[in-house]
């Protein structure tokens, strides 16, 4: 008995999400699929392709938008960007934007590491009003701090230094890695700290010996997060600095490459660029990282 | 002779008030909170009730504030600029909000879909969410420039508008214009939050839906959309907050725009603050935020929160 075969136009079933792939076919989904994702993902990387090619773009083409098509240029020159690194004191914005994050990060993970252990394995009494506490402080903005928080950073003396933001900045990063973290040491089975209780160990060498090294995922995703987010902050970087040798990046490009009402297009998308670079980098290493830090703590 | 070697002096190991203390989770959980409690009382709690306080007083920069009562939120009650930026906050905020659940969410449903280099799509979605805020504002800022927009550009090769368009120096201009750069940098983070929950729904739910003879439409209403709930409920509320006080994209791109056309609070706020030099007034609408913060906090927590019957239990 022949059977007539049915064309099998079935996906291979290797996992269980093309399951139902039989369903769709090839050109349904280019338009359903393919095409809305095309132009959503043109439009989130257009800026940035706009910026890279402004930085290298010569200045005469940057202007005359007449001549040749502005979505490419044939000379590409370094010259915004070699004028950015030995002209201006861009090396030294990089410095002090690298330090503060490096230091406030670091404070940051420190402090949270053993807030989070304190509240998710000790449990203390009023451990879960704390971490209730501690939520809740992420959620008060930036905002609406920046204001007292000058008139405290003025009268400790801390105005115009970095150490004003090293201080500051924790406030906004603690909250978010000690709830990150505290998700992340849930997961280490209870078992193991018990055993080295049983054995003698103290809560401080059960913390550096066995429950950090498991959760140095979580560690580096807290970390990879506050670095971030301290490159971002902006409001209390414009409030607690003044003078420029002492800036950092976010504030320093909005200001230093307008003279009055000329702006220097190209010196200033060379800037952006450059500033991006150590966060895409260090994103591009870290990508899995990244995004469970985001979903992590959100999923709580 | 038993009763003699069970009552001789057996030492018990003597356990020394400082080593029980050691050990009591009490005393280690105040040292192990101490340095973010510090630094959470110090630089925040302290300053919060501060700010509070300021906007009771006259301050100003360099010298400190009597007590004045009520009399900045009076002064401010009759200012039109203060009211324009609570309309501007207002619309800002619940215009950049819908749009960016409405396209995160779409962009989470084709990203779930099964396409190929799906972990380089997603990686390269985050992006604008990675570079600072400031950086990719200045990109905006060139886009936006009245002279050399591409935009206007490639609309009038188009052949589409005959003259450049002035984003930033009109009054609802500058207002769309600040929307469409608040949206674009939050998408990816409402996107890649909503993706993470899309993926632990069950492919069985689907599979029995469409054997049932549900279409696409009704699976999203029935399947997908009520288990998503509880981390839309979480993922907005995020986005409200930080939409509401957003500072530095206002910032760079208009310093709070044509003729206080795009002034949100926040930036109002440290227009009067830090550059006028009023502290009282600054803090006095720093404070008046926190009741709008508030109910959307509380909105988008309680109203999107899990329902017991959605897990199968009888409604509360």
């Amino acid at each position: 008995m022949t059977e007539t075969a049915v064309p099998a136009k079935r996906a291979a079933l290797a996992d269980h999400s093309e399951g139902m792939a039989y369903l769709e076919s090839l050109p349904r989904r280019l338009v359903t699929l393919y095409l809305p994702l095309g132009i959503i993902l043109l439009v989130l990387l257009f800026p940035f392709y706009w910026m890279a090619l402004t930085a290298i773009k010569p200045d005469d083409q940057l202007l005359d938008l007449e001549r040749v098509s502005p979505f490419w240029t044939w000379t590409p020159t370094l010259k915004h960007i070699t004028k950015l690194l030995f002209e201006t004191q861009y090396p030294r914005w990089l410095w002090n934007t690298m330090f503060v994050a490096v230091g406030a990060t670091f404070i940051s993970v420190v402090a949270s590491v053993l807030a989070a252990y304190a509240i998710v394995r000790l449990r203390f009494k009023g451990a879960s009003y704390t971490g209730g506490l501690i939520f809740l402080a992420y959620l008060v903005p930036p905002s609406i701090l920046f204001i007292p928080l000058s008139t405290v950073v003025f009268k400790y003396g801390l105005f115009d230094t970095p150490y004003a933001l090293i201080l500051t900045y924790p406030t906004i990063l603690i909250p978010f890695s000690t709830w990150l973290l505290m998700g992340y040491f849930k997961t280490i089975p209870f078992e193991l700290e018990e055993c080295a209780l049983i054995d003698g160990a103290s809560r401080w060498q059960i913390l550096t010996k066995i429950v950090l090294p498991l959760a140095i995922p979580g560690l580096i995703s807290a970390f990879i997060f506050c670095f971030t987010l301290c490159w971002n902050e902006f409001i209390y970087a414009l409030t607690f600095l003044s003078s420029t040798p002492n800036k950092t990046v976010p504030v320093a490009i909005i200001n230093e490459f307008v003279d009055g009402d000329i702006y220097r297009w190209g010196s200033l998308m060379a800037g952006a660029l450059v500033g991006s670079l150590p966060l895409v980098i260090l994103y591009a290493f870290f990508v899995e990282h990244y995004v469970s830090a985001m979903t992590g703590a959100v999923k709580e | 002779m038993a009763d003699v070697a069970i009552r001789s002096n057996v030492k018990q190991p003597s356990v020394s008030f400082w080593s029980r203390l050691q050990a009591n989770r009490n005393w280690l959980g105040f040292w192990f909170m101490l340095p973010a409690a510090g630094f959470l009382i110090l630089f925040l709690a302290y300053p919060l009730g501060l700010g509070v306080w300021l906007s009771f007083t006259d301050a100003k920069i360099g010298r400190s504030g009597i007590f004045i009562g009520l009399e900045n939120y009076e002064w401010l009650w009759d200012d039109n600029v203060f009211w324009t930026s609570v309309f501007n906050t207002l619309l800002y905020t619940i215009v950049a909000s819908v749009v960016k659940f409405a396209v995160g969410l779409y962009l989470a449903l084709l990203l779930n879909e099964n396409i190929p280099f799906k972990a380089l799509l997603r990686a390269i979605v985050l992006v604008p969410f990675i570079v600072p805020t400031v950086l990719s504002a200045i990109a905006f800022w060139w886009i936006y420039d009245p002279q050399f927009s591409i935009v206007s550009w490639s609309l009038k090769h188009l052949g589409l508008i005959h003259e450049n368009i002035d984003f930033l120096g009109t009054s609802w201009h500058a207002r769309w214009s600040t929307i469409f750069a608040n949206i674009w940098r939050g998408i990816p983070f409402v996107a890649i939050t909503l993706l993470a929950g899309l993926q632990t729904v069950s492919p069985s739910l689907y599979e029995a839906a469409t054997i049932d003879g549900a279409s696409r439409w009704q699976i999203f209403r029935h399947v997908t959309f009520p288990l998503l709930t509880p981390i839309i409920a979480v993922v907005m509320t995020f986005s409200v907050l930080f939409t509401f006080t957003d500072f530095q994209l206002i910032w760079v791109l208009t310093r709070g725009g044509p003729v206080n056309a795009t002034h949100l609070m926040a930036t109002l706020s440290y227009q009067r603050a830090i550059i006028g030099g009023q502290l009282g007034e600054g803090a006095a609408i720093a404070t008046a935020m926190i009741p709008f913060l508030l109910a959307a906090i509380l909105f988008s927590w309680f109203g999107l929160q899990r329902r017991k019957w959605q897990q199968g239990e009888s409604n509360d």
